[in-house]
């Protein structure tokens, strides 16, 4: 121990502390309650990120509307999450009286679960991923399509038409997005050779000179981590994609009628997708807990992480507070005539780089590629395009 | 790891008992369908513990016939449930019984 | 004979039998919903967890999804008045006993023949994506076929007729 320098022990600090802790128990039990420990550091930590981030996004959509912002509970308004916390778990928990009593209980629980199992995979720091599977790819992207059928009990068994309409929207919105999400990580997972997280982060954790190689600095990965960015604001229901709960339409969607601490536990579970799919993408596209420039490697693996993620959620933040909200056949027609396709041709663009080998004739011709179709699909086709009234195709 | 093989097997054929009981005794074309989901997942239980016990499980036979019968029950799935919509659209109802006649 | 595998047996002929059971359309969806995880997670149990991921993934997010979409665009989740089960219940549920019976017959009279223990296969992704693009290669492509003609298909049953006037 006395040997490893400093920054490799702040690096490793929270896998020593477990080590540590763990070392009190008899081996048998160890990895199990090395387990228990990750599992207590991710309920933790992630809520905790929640209650800060919910302050920095009111207080800075504040700041780009003009106003201050909650500045009353607290230093500069910063015990504000407290406050909201204690109001939401001492509100009456209204049912409705012709609701689905057991559905209306458990799709909060059904949501709250689901988001928690998708962290467990993200390595959030080196040697820092709770369960390192050989398919965790496929294990977060389950996990975030078992969220889906939470919205959809939530928004049926609350009786309500705010609610139905809601649900209905959200999982039309998801179920497409989902595609485009899956997509643009499969060719992550072409180029990586793997559906593992930590060794797709471990494939991105080499240098040229003081640059790294991440993903995003390809042509085909900065195409891939535009889509998937846009796919997972989607997938969160965040502005200019929140027509499932678009306040001035439907009251607040699918949770309408949900009150008191279940209320409370949807707020979170949007939170928490939008952390773990900003983890996703930072580990996917933006080389996970790798330093920027290998001349910044003494800082810890976890800041690094924890850093990138927090930009992802300053740039939702800065989006909701910038764009206006899409209607929702414009949402429809975006994700299945434009960001599916190019999702696609991503695809074989990766493929063609891929095989092309080394030299800059790769560069030249995916960038060519996906500017062309971007161009061609992008452009072109959406120019004159008349925004008539809307129709919507629902069986009658 | 100690569960025999026939324990697996018995369950697939449970579930598929059930689902065959689900498709044929309930009214509902949705629900037919349903049932068709369950037999087929219970096909693939079957696949996959074949190919757990097998003795050459490195030759994935079993474990792609599972994957193979999960992509093609979802593409059952969306081509069933859209006829049912279709059906729905002209009869304006999901009833089985009352689906009695070939003219539209 | 272990507790995990009898939990997770009950929970997926639990929720098949609910899903076949249960009056309401929405909660039998629901319950298949359970059936399919429990079904998942006896993949997981069976060393298979690509296959297992694959079955959350495919079944949990996209056929429950479809199906309670189905449910709701047919206006499905009001209890009919003649009831849920048909007329022929009787035949039905006595095909499927007889069912049951025989493979039940099959799988107990053949359990000095088949294998009964096998040490755990190591399998890795890698692997199975290998053996995909490998030996397997065909059969992806006829299922990529298959998906592509579904898709087209369903969209074209479903679509609305633009020429039929509304009604």
């Amino acid at each position: 121990m006395a040997t490893t320098p400093f920054s490799t022990q702040l690096d490793q600090i929270f896998v020593l502390l477990r080590d540590w802790l763990v070392g009190y128990l008899p081996a048998a039990y160890r990895p199990a309650a090395g387990a228990v420990l990750g599992v207590l550091g991710i309920i933790s930590v992630f809520p905790a990120l929640f209650a800060l981030t919910t302050v920095f996004e009111r207080k800075g959509l504040g700041r780009m509307q003009n106003r201050f912002g909650p500045n009353r509970v607290g230093p500069y308004g910063f015990f504000q999450p407290v406050a909201d916390g204690i109001k939401a778990l001492i509100k009456e928990d209204v049912i409705p009286f012709r609701a689905d009593g057991v559905v209306h209980f458990v799709a909060p629980i059904v949501l709250l679960v689901t988001v928690f199992m998708g962290f467990a995979v993200l390595p959030v720091g080196r040697n820092m991923v709770l369960a390192d599977m050989d398919s965790g790819l496929l294990f977060f992207f389950a996990m975030g399509a078992a969220t889906e059928l939470s919205v959809f009990m939530a928004g049926w068994s609350s009786r309500n038409k705010y609610s139905l309409l809601g649900a209905m929207r959200g999982i039309a919105q998801m179920i497409s997005y989902e595609v485009v999400l899956l997509l643009s990580a499969v060719s992550i997972v072409m180029i990586g050779g793997s559906l593992s997280l930590s060794k797709i982060v471990e494939a991105q954790n080499s240098y040229t000179g003081i640059f790294p190689h991440w993903y995003v600095f390809t042509p085909w990965g900065l195409a891939g981590f535009l889509m998937f960015g846009v796919a997972a604001t989607a997938e969160t229901n965040r502005c200019p994609f929140d027509l499932p709960e678009g306040e001035s339409e439907i009251v607040a969607g699918y949770f309408t009628e949900y009150s008191g601490f279940k209320f409370a536990i949807f707020f979170i579970g949007e939170y928490l997708a939008m952390f773990s799919l900003s983890g996703m993408a930072t580990t996917l596209f933006l080389g996970g807990w790798s330093a920027p420039l290998s001349i910044l490697n003494f800082i810890p693996s976890w800041i690094w992480f924890f850093g990138k993620v927090m930009i992802f959620i300053f740039v939702f933040i800065w989006v909701r507070g910038t764009l206006p909200r899409l209607r929702q056949d414009q949402l429809m027609n975006f994700a299945w005539k434009f960001v599916l396709p190019l999702s696609l041709v991503n695809l074989i663009v990766t493929a063609l780089w891929r095989f092309m080998g080394e030299g800059w004739l790769r560069w030249v011709v995916s960038t060519a590629i996906l500017a062309a179709f971007y161009v061609l699909v992008g452009r072109a086709s959406f120019r004159r395009k008349n925004i008539g009234l809307r129709s919507y195709r629902y069986a009658e | 790891m100690t569960t025999p093989l026939a324990c697996y097997l018995l369950v697939a054929a449970l579930l598929f008992a059930i689902g065959l009981a689900g498709a044929l005794v309930r009214r509902n074309a949705i629900m037919v369908l349903i049932g068709i989901e369950l037999m087929l997942n219970a096909a693939n239980l079957n696949l996959i513990a074949f190919w757990r016990f097998e003795p050459h499980p490195e030759a994935l036979t079993g474990m792609m016939f599972a994957i193979f019968s999960i992509a093609v029950a979802a593409a059952e799935a969306a081509v069933g449930l859209g006829l049912v919509i279709s059906i729905y659209r002209h009869t304006n109802t999901t009833d089985l019984d009352k689906m009695n006649r070939m003219k539209g | 004979m272990s507790v995990v595998f009898y939990l997770l047996a009950a929970m997926t002929i639990a929720g098949g039998l609910a899903a076949v059971l249960l009056k309401q359309l929405v909660h039998a969806a629901l319950a298949v919903t359970v059936a399919f995880a429990g079904l998942a997670l006896l993949y997981l149990d069976l060393d298979a967890q690509f296959a297992g991921f694959a079955q959350i993934l495919v079944y949990i997010g996209a056929v429950t999804i479809l199906i309670v979409f189905a449910i709701l665009l047919t206006r499905s989740s009001d209890l009919p008045k003649e009831g849920v089960f048909s007329g022929t219940w009787a035949v039905g549920l006595m095909i499927a006993a007889g069912v049951f019976a025989v493979l039940g017959w099959a799988v107990l009279a053949s359990v000095r023949v088949v294998p009964q223990q096998s040490p755990a296969p190591a399998v890795t992704v890698r692997d199975i994506g290998n053996a995909l693009v490998g030996r397997y290669a065909l059969p992806l492509e006829i299922v990529g076929l298959l998906l592509t003609a579904a898709t087209v298909g369903a969209v074209i049953v479903a679509m609305h007729e633009k020429e039929r006037p509304k009604g």
